[in-house]
């Protein structure tokens, strides 16, 4: 069992997609959540392969690209400031903020390493005590857990070089925001596999209760995405509403305990900014009380920096897009203007950007 | 010779000359270089034939990773590129950049494997030059190669050569190279049983122009791998080239690391590889003949040329769906070759 053939066999490819051409009787719009699911989906081909009633949008789950740019001009801002070293994952360095970007900041002199998981911040931290060592925390329930980790080891081990600054969003409320919104008429939700290894299956039975949706916990291989389709067209075809797990190798109904235990141990809801969304409330993670000597944001109000006015890219339609209302190629910058070499907006950046999926994949405008 | 490298052993003084007899002439010995003149002067090719000439930098980090080193890439990737216009490959330069510290045993080390690499190429580096910076001032050690090869009468190779109809062959497993670096990077440091698959492709392409004389491109599929290389392909030739997703040789070894990391095998370099754009009748041939040899075993046809849409390669995925393949556009891969 290798976990990648077995999950692209074409044979089983085709009995799903009967399935779904079976019961998809009427039009239905499903959102995939997740950044992860779009690139998939159009990796794979799988748009062609579904029959024209079945419509997949993309949702906010790109956490580099819901990042607001108030907040990203906090975390440049940080990097300038002498001997602050940033620890970052890959995908922000690129994103342009008001003025330039992470990766324009370290051209310029700042300390910008990309880490791979928390434990390098880490790491990084130990090995260079004359550096304030910031990791930015970006990601939702799937990165938190792995952060809240770093940052009680050090405090186990005493480390006082190490600040956070928490920019962790949660997959619920941004969820509610949409469904409320009834901006984008939706007839089904593809919930995030991986959030739910952390949050559990159950976390989504509001979209059903409050919003009559079926939702359906769904994997990351082509025959993952067509079984949660799939499960998804029948439910709406029956006219049921109920949370299924199409990913039953890496979710529990109740998610992982250890994990779950160890970002309330660290953290406590807050409201965050989210690019598109706006403010939520309770959607954001800030450091408890007791871990609050790692916040990096008094760094910058001992600076003086105070929070300017952010500037959204000119004509960048990534707020429409992270709420599914906007296609990426009906932007006027799709392709033209705003490619991955040149991005405008975060979306065309991050590996988990749909404009960047669509313009990889899709072909340029 | 002192444990490290010191500024004075670029300065053209004593210390510069210690370097060379010491290091650089016992290693790569041939009589061209023996010499020790200003320039390698060198035989002029035959009447009918033509030269190739190329460049290319080498800044690869890690400096030693598994399958090879800094020294090995920068001799094949040089090699490679002459062959892959039909070239016998003859003489190469080498010039050497080293940081103010860097330790002399792994100089003798990258040395050393530039001189096996060269050999097994069939080789000569002829001519070269060492500089020293400061510390700070360069990563260890950068290496630029240069090289001349020489185009027998009736070879005429080229990206521009793909005509529709014609088969795409890939002569082995696609991304160990990229993968096998990465997984050394800092931070990573997997425990993957990949290695890059560095070594130089003229022994290949010589089989290959003895098997058929209906070759029409080849090209090596380094930086920006599979997919950008046949972008390139596309364009400069003004064809449409459609690729078989199940048919491209990737190992489960590189497919599980590239998921891991979020890649795609299809766009990480390779520096042991080679596409082969060839006449529809010649494909079988082509084929037979990179899997006698022992670097094109795992080769095999992956596509074809079409009229349709110049300048576009597009994929049929495993399950039956098409998309464009695009070039590498604003991936974030370290420095892998």
């Amino acid at each position: 069992m290798r976990y990648i053939d077995e999950f692209r066999d074409p044979a089983l490819a085709e009995a799903l997609l009967r399935r779904i051409h079976a019961h998809a009787t009427r039009p239905v719009r499903l959102m995939e959540f997740c950044g992860t699911h779009t690139h998939a989906i159009f990796r794979h081909g799988l748009r062609q392969l579904l029959p024209p009633q079945v419509t997949t949008l993309s949702g906010p789950g790109c956490p580099v690209c819901v990042t607001s740019a108030a907040d990203l001009d906090r975390a440049i801002a940080l990097a300038r400031i002498p001997g602050v070293t940033i620890a970052t994952f890959g995908d922000m360095l690129r994103v342009p903020g008001s003025q330039g970007s992470l990766q324009d900041a370290k051209a310029a002199g700042a300390d910008v390493r990309v880490v791979y998981s928390s434990l390098d911040a880490l790491d990084l931290a130990r090995r260079r005590p004359e550096r304030t060592v910031v990791l930015l925390g970006v990601g939702f329930e799937t990165t938190a857990p792995t952060v809240a980790a770093a940052i009680v080891q050090a405090a186990q081990e005493g480390l006082a070089n190490l600040r956070l600054l928490s920019l962790h969003k949660l997959t619920p409320p941004a969820t509610h925001a949409i469904l409320r919104s009834g901006e984008v008429a939706l007839d089904g939700i593809l919930a995030p596999g991986h959030v739910s290894t952390i949050i559990g299956a159950q976390a989504w039975q509001f979209v059903p209760r409050e919003y009559g949706l079926p939702c359906t916990v769904t994997g990351f291989e082509p025959l993952d995405i067509l079984a949660g389709i799939a499960d998804l067209v029948e439910q709406h075809e029956a006219g049921r509403a109920e949370v299924h797990n199409a990913y039953g190798r890496s979710v529990q109904p109740q998610g992982n305990p250890a994990a779950l235990e160890l970002m309330e141990r660290v953290f406590a809801p807050a409201p965050a900014s989210w690019r598109g969304l706006g403010t939520l409330p309770d959607s954001g993670l800030a450091l408890r009380e007791e871990y609050r000597a790692f916040d990096a944001a008094p760094l910058l109000a001992a600076q003086g920096i105070e929070a300017a006015e952010a500037r959204e890219p000119a004509g960048c339609r990534c707020g429409d897009v992270l709420r599914g209302a906007l296609e990426p190629n009906r932007c006027p910058l799709f392709g033209r203007v705003c490619t991955p070499e040149r991005p405008v907006g975060p979306c065309m950046v991050s590996s988990e950007g749909s404009c960047a999926a669509h313009y990889r994949y899709g072909g340029k405008a | 010779m002192s444990e490290r490298i010191l500024l004075a052993h670029g300065s053209g003084g004593e210390l510069s000359h210690e370097l060379i007899d010491r290091v650089f002439a016992p290693a790569f010995a041939n009589p061209a270089l023996a010499r020790m003149d200003d320039s390698a002067v060198l035989p002029v090719p035959p009447p009918g034939s033509r030269l190739a000439f190329t460049t290319d930098g080498y800044v690869v980090r890690p400096l030693f990773f598994p399958g090879g080193d800094i020294g090995r890439l920068a001799v094949c990737g040089t090699v490679n590129d002459l062959a892959m216009m039909g070239a016998t490959p003859l003489y190469l330069s080498a010039a050497v950049v080293l940081e103010e510290g860097f330790a002399t045993a792994d100089l003798e080390r990258i040395v050393a494997s530039m001189a096996a690499a060269a050999r097994e190429a069939g080789v000569e580096i002829v001519t070269g030059d060492t500089k020293v910076v400061e510390r700070g001032s360069a990563d260890g050690c950068f290496i630029t190669t240069a090289g001349v090869g020489v185009i027998p009468p009736g070879v005429d190779l080229s990206g521009a050569g793909a005509r529709p109809g014609d088969a795409v062959l890939i002569s082995g497993p696609v991304g160990d190279h990229g993968l096998a670096i990465m997984s050394q990077r800092e931070g990573l440091r997997f425990a993957s049983p990949l290695e890059s698959d560095v070594a130089p492709l003229n022994g290949l392409v010589r089989a290959l122009l003895e098997a058929t004389p209906a070759l029409h491109t080849l090209r090596d599929p380094t930086r920006g791998g599979l997919a950008t290389t046949l972008n390139e392909i596309a364009r400069q030739s003004q064809v449409e080239i459609i690729v078989e997703e199940a048919s491209i040789p990737v190992r489960p070894a590189a497919q599980a690391l590239a998921e891991m990391l979020g890649l795609d095998p299809l766009y990480v370099a390779n520096e042991g590889k080679l596409i082969a754009v060839v006449a529809p009748e010649a494909a079988e041939a082509a084929l037979a003949a990179m899997r006698a040899h022992p670097l094109g075993r795992e080769a095999a046809i992956i596509g074809r040329v079409h009229g349709g849409r110049p300048g576009r390669v597009a994929l049929r995925t495993t399950l039956g769906a098409h998309r464009v393949l695009d070039m590498l556009a604003g991936e974030q891969l370290p420095r892998i070759c």
